[in-house]
């Protein structure tokens, strides 16, 4: 029965594959099926997991366990019923006050933090002495590093003209954010390829047993 | 000049079927291309494979199964790696479905480790929400977050968690992320404000968003950047996997990418030159 079920699940795994893989040739009423089925699925997957990992374990079963103990909790609680009230338009204002708490928590905690990791150790880990280096070709490397850095910077200072030293600065500049874009989409190809190896990985292994998988 | 364009265009569909071919192929017939280990899964590849056995290790899957054929094999191999080097291994997610990957990973290697006990050698504790500040939180009480794991096993009781109170007592933390929360958040929370050594594999596209964090500093030591860096890991750990399988078929996958880049580029700079000459 076991291996009845685990076959099925491929076959269902086989035709929602071909069903959105025919949007490749056209749209067509397969994919709109699939798509619209992953979507709902999606959203019960979402609320079956807010219940089960956020409400019960943080919320409902401290309160059953020590109401008096955990009255505090009775506080968030009360806020995201008003994130709920946004549903009924009259009293849809009251979703503000948790919206403005949530908003200005999360931009107070991330503030120090990117300020810490995007900021000053970024701009440390740039302060270095290429001719220090142990090889030549760390040398040209960290001296990219540095030219690349500051040119792209310069790129983005817009309070004066870019001519002169600072337009060609800001020039290099561009020609390494051009270099960045395209490494980033060398990657993202990659990424999107490795996501079809995948898929035709279980088509060919999982599936028709062609391949070892 | 309407005409003329549609002429040189490419019908969509046929670079499809090329690629689909280009990528079915090499998965039936194997080449053989030659991977060559770059830089940074090098260093990865020694953290894991520099601390004394019984140490204490946090691998995180921060993934789903949309991101599963990037990320599963590389996590297959630093897990197996793991193993090998006789590491406690504790699992947490910050991606719901990153408790299925997590089982589905020890489930995989339960025939190549068969002694390994669950609770004493690897636990999987399982999903908690909140990113940052759920890891903010781990930093300064482990307990207080994962009081028990998935199964409602109180983690007192199991040797694994013996002396685990905060990420003092890891080794390094290693995530494997698709995207937020992730890797991002282990940064800066375990490395920059805890100062636990911190590495990670992430997806091709999260990958260079992700590479600066490989500095001086040790924001992340080494970083494993989509497929091919999963396969760069199973032949340093010599174990070729589902990832060096796939080599041959991203290769070609890549070469015929670039081929249409340059014919693309040849017909844009022929037409450029065309209306430069009719004015």
């Amino acid at each position: 029965m076991e291996l009845f079920y685990s076959r099925l699940g491929v076959w269902i795994g086989v035709l929602f594959t071909f069903a959105i893989f025919s949007f490749l040739y056209k749209d067509n009423p397969f994919y709109k099926v699939a798509e619209q089925i992953f979507i709902g699925l999606s959203a019960a997957f979402w609320v079956v997991i807010t219940i089960y990992d956020t409400l019960i374990p943080n919320l409902f079963k401290p309160l059953s366990e020590n109401f008096g103990g955990n009255i505090i909790l009775l506080i968030p609680a009360f806020l995201g019923v008003l994130m709920l009230i946004r549903i009924i338009p009259k009293l849809e204002w009251l979703s503000r006050f948790p919206i403005a708490l949530l908003i200005g928590t999360t931009a107070g905690i991330s503030f120090l933090r990117y300020l810490k990791s995007d900021v000053l150790n970024q701009l440390t880990a740039t302060m270095l002495n290429p001719f220090a280096a142990s090889d030549w070709i760390s040398m040209i490397g960290e001296i990219l590093l540095i030219v690349g850095t500051i040119c792209g910077v310069l790129y983005f200072y817009f309070s004066k003209k870019h001519e002169g030293a600072l337009g060609t600065s800001a020039k290099i500049g561009i020609y390494f954010l051009m270099v960045s874009f395209g490494a980033a989409f060398g990657y993202t190809v990659m990424g999107r390829i490795s996501l079809l190896i995948g898929r035709l990985q279980f088509l060919m292994g999982d599936w028709l047993n062609l391949i070892a998988h | 000049m309407t005409n003329n364009k549609k002429v040189k265009q490419i019908d969509r569909r046929i670079i499809f079927l090329l690629i689909f071919i280009g990528v079915a192929l090499p998965l039936l017939i194997t080449i053989g291309f030659k991977i060559e280990v770059t830089e940074n899964v090098q260093k990865a590849y020694d953290l894991v494979n520099s601390l004394p056995p019984n140490t204490k290790v946090l691998i995180s899957f921060d993934y789903d199964p949309a991101s599963k054929p990037e990320l599963h094999p590389m996590a297959k191999a630093v897990v197996k790696h793991c193993l090998e080097r006789d590491y406690q291994i504790i699992c947490t997610a910050l991606w719901p479905m990153g408790v299925r990957m997590c089982s589905d990973t020890f489930e995989s290697l339960e025939k190549d480790f068969p002694n390994k006990k669950y609770g004493i050698d690897f636990v999987n504790l399982g999903y908690k929400v909140g990113g940052k500040i759920t890891i903010q939180k781990m930093g300064r009480d482990f307990r207080s977050v994962f009081p028990t794991d998935t199964g409602g096993i109180n983690i007192d009781e199991m040797p694994i968690m013996d002396g685990v109170t905060d990420f003092s007592d890891l080794g390094f933390v290693f995530s494997f992320s698709a995207g937020d929360p992730g890797i991002k958040d282990w940064v800066m929370i375990a490395h920059d404000t805890y100062s636990v050594l911190t590495s990670g594999g992430t997806t091709g596209v999260s990958a260079p968003a992700m590479l600066p964090y490989v500095n001086e500093q040790g924001q992340l030591t080494g970083l494993l950047g989509a497929l091919k860096a999963a396969a760069e890991y199973e032949l340093l750990i010599d174990s070729p996997g589902s990832a060096t399988n796939g080599m041959d078929a991203q290769s070609i996958a890549h070469l015929i990418i670039i081929i249409f880049i340059v014919i693309g580029n040849v017909n844009f700079y022929k037409n450029r030159k065309k209306n430069r000459e009719r004015g």
